[in-house]
């Protein structure tokens, strides 16, 4: 069971004037439970990967499977396979149309057309999942704070039940209580089994909570491995946008000059291996 | 479902060209030049020198041609609409019959004309967006109609509203799209059911678009107010527009062209058409 794209080449205005190429061959792989970061800087083609994955785009060639089925945008199948992959846009909080916080997060349950009964205890599983309280349920959208919204636009998603879940930039524009908060939120939820793809161009999340990470550079793939390679990899060929976290980088440069220090994503094991190599020196 | 994703008539294209390098007023001026030349064509034969001064001014823009012509997509659906009413309902001479449909030879040759009429206009319209970034072209705009000031015309303010219009349109077209797809995401279904359901079903794309748009005319006035913007009042330009001799000679190359098309219409075309046996 998995979400695979497959050498997606993908360009925006194709035949016009203003044609733009996207992404050019670009594939990942997510199994159930896994957790994916797709990192690049602004205009490497990352939300289009992202867009792709929940068929909203149809690729100029390569292919898209979901849990072993070829997707094809458009087709009749695509919106019950759709319905597995979770989408979080950048800024959800700007697709709010609703005046309650339930009539929200029911929206796309009630699309797939679920009974009343079983709609409320979708929506209630939902929002406890995004870490809402009930009282929230009632309120207005547009007047919660930034961080509650998108755990209303969160939830609003994984009230389908997704088992893949595609977040685009999902930390963007929270402040760091925020980013920590959501973190911890989505660490819950890939615990109950649900796979994540995260876009994004902040690296230290990335590196602290994926399995597998992929650089993305003007719609090419340039590199895919798990964080520690892709932290080495970066460390030793810096991508213009992304910044490594200092103490990434520190050891990268420590590396450069000779000596022999492991370079980890995971802040507090990135700790430990400078103790360990101050203390060989 | 696509909405903005094939929309690029008369978007701005960057480049160095000659034709993007040439002062808006003179393009703008152009254009109407070109486009009122071409009102005085008529038959099939008259827009042969029309596809070739296309595809010159396409040359010089650096814009390949076929993706000049490609860009006239969105309006292909009213030309197909037009062609067809002037291909069946145009009283002469029967060529076939298809049930109550009478395809005439002057049905033929006005459908083929008006067309290519309709397409050209639109591809030199567009040639001439795909080649002036709003803000020059709004620029232009504002120094062509400056002398409406003498009849206390609102000039500026016209020009501002415009130059605001044409730079949110791209990005208002972005924004529908992609609450749009985050619907769509979330098991909208816009293209299924009757009128109501599909006109019900856009609700949630309406409702926080309007949000969207009246929070982003809020913070741009609160902006310009900021900076001091006061409607009407005089204001200097950072890159102040400067006509040059190339601007001339385009504008004269224009000219030429126009009065060139009238005596080819006149002769060669009509030469063409009696050949061919098409009604000039």
């Amino acid at each position: 069971m998995s979400l695979t794209a497959e050498k997606i080449t993908y360009s925006y205005n194709e035949g016009t004037a203003a044609e733009r190429p996207a992404l050019r061959g670009v594939s990942v792989f997510v199994g159930r439970g896994g957790w994916v970061s797709v990192v690049g800087h602004t205009g490497s083609g990352k939300s289009t990967l992202a867009q792709h994955l929940n068929l909203l785009l149809t690729p100029k060639s390569g292919k898209i499977e979901i849990d072993g089925k070829t997707a094809v945008p458009g087709s009749s199948g695509a919106r019950e396979l759709r319905r597995k992959v979770g989408l979080v846009f950048q800024y959800p909080e700007t697709q709010f149309f609703a005046e309650t916080v339930r009539e929200e997060i029911g929206f796309a349950p009630s699309n797939w057309g679920l009974k009343k009964d079983e709609l409320e205890d979708c929506v209630r599983a939902a929002a406890a999942a995004a870490g809402l309280t009930p009282e929230v349920l009632e309120s207005n959208p547009f007047r919660l704070s930034g961080g509650q919204r998108r755990r209303v636009a969160i939830a609003s998603v994984i009230a389908m039940k997704p088992d893949y879940l595609v977040l685009d930039e999902p930390t963007a524009g929270l402040d760091a209580a925020g980013v920590r908060d959501l973190t911890r939120m989505l660490n819950e939820i890939r615990a109950g089994g649900l796979a994540v793809v995260q876009v994004t161009h902040d690296l230290k999340s990335a590196l602290e909570h994926s399995d597998m990470m992929l650089v993305l550079e003007k719609g090419r793939e340039i590199y895919a491995g798990t964080p520690e390679e892709t932290a080495s990899y970066l460390a030793e060929h810096p991508v213009k946008g992304l910044v490594l976290p200092p103490l990434v980088r520190f050891a990268g440069r420590m590396r450069q000059s000779g000596f022999d220090i492991p370079i980890i994503s995971g802040i507090p094991a990135m700790l430990g291996a400078l103790s360990e190599g101050a203390r060989r020196i | 479902m696509k909405f903005a994703g094939g929309f690029s008539i008369g978007q701005f294209i960057p480049g160095e060209s000659f034709v993007h390098s040439l002062d808006p007023r003179c393009k703008i001026a152009a254009a109407f030049v070109l486009l009122g030349g071409l009102f005085a064509s008529s038959s099939p034969p008259d827009f042969i020198p029309w596809i070739l001064c296309l595809a010159a001014c396409s040359r010089a823009s650096r814009i390949r041609f076929s993706s000049v012509l490609r860009s006239g997509r969105p309006v292909l659906f009213l030309i197909v609409f037009t062609v067809a009413l002037n291909l069946f309902w145009t009283p002469g001479r029967e060529i076939f019959r298809l049930g109550f449909l009478r395809v005439t030879q002057e049905g033929l040759a006005a459908a083929l004309s008006m067309g290519l009429r309709l397409y050209l206009l639109v591809m030199f319209a567009a040639m001439l967006m795909m080649t002036t970034s709003p803000m020059s072209f709004s620029d232009g705009l504002e120094r062509l109609m400056s002398p409406l000031r003498r009849l206390r015309f609102p000039v500026s303010e016209m020009a501002m509203m415009m130059t605001i219009a044409l730079r949110f349109i791209p990005t208002l077209f972005e924004e529908t799209d992609r609450i749009l797809k985050a619907q769509i995401s979330r098991g909208a279904d816009f293209e299924s059911g009757g009128i109501l359901k599909r006109t019900r079903a856009f609700i949630p794309v309406l409702v926080p678009l309007f949000v969207l748009v009246f929070a982003r005319a809020e913070n741009l006035a609160t902006a310009m107010e900021s900076r001091c913007y006061v409607p009407g009042a005089p204001r200097t330009r950072l890159n102040p527009l400067e006509w040059s001799r190339r601007d001339t000679a385009a504008l004269v190359c224009s000219a030429v062209f126009v009065i060139f098309s009238l005596l080819w219409n006149r002769h060669a075309a009509a030469a063409i058409s009696s050949f061919v046996t098409w009604p000039v």
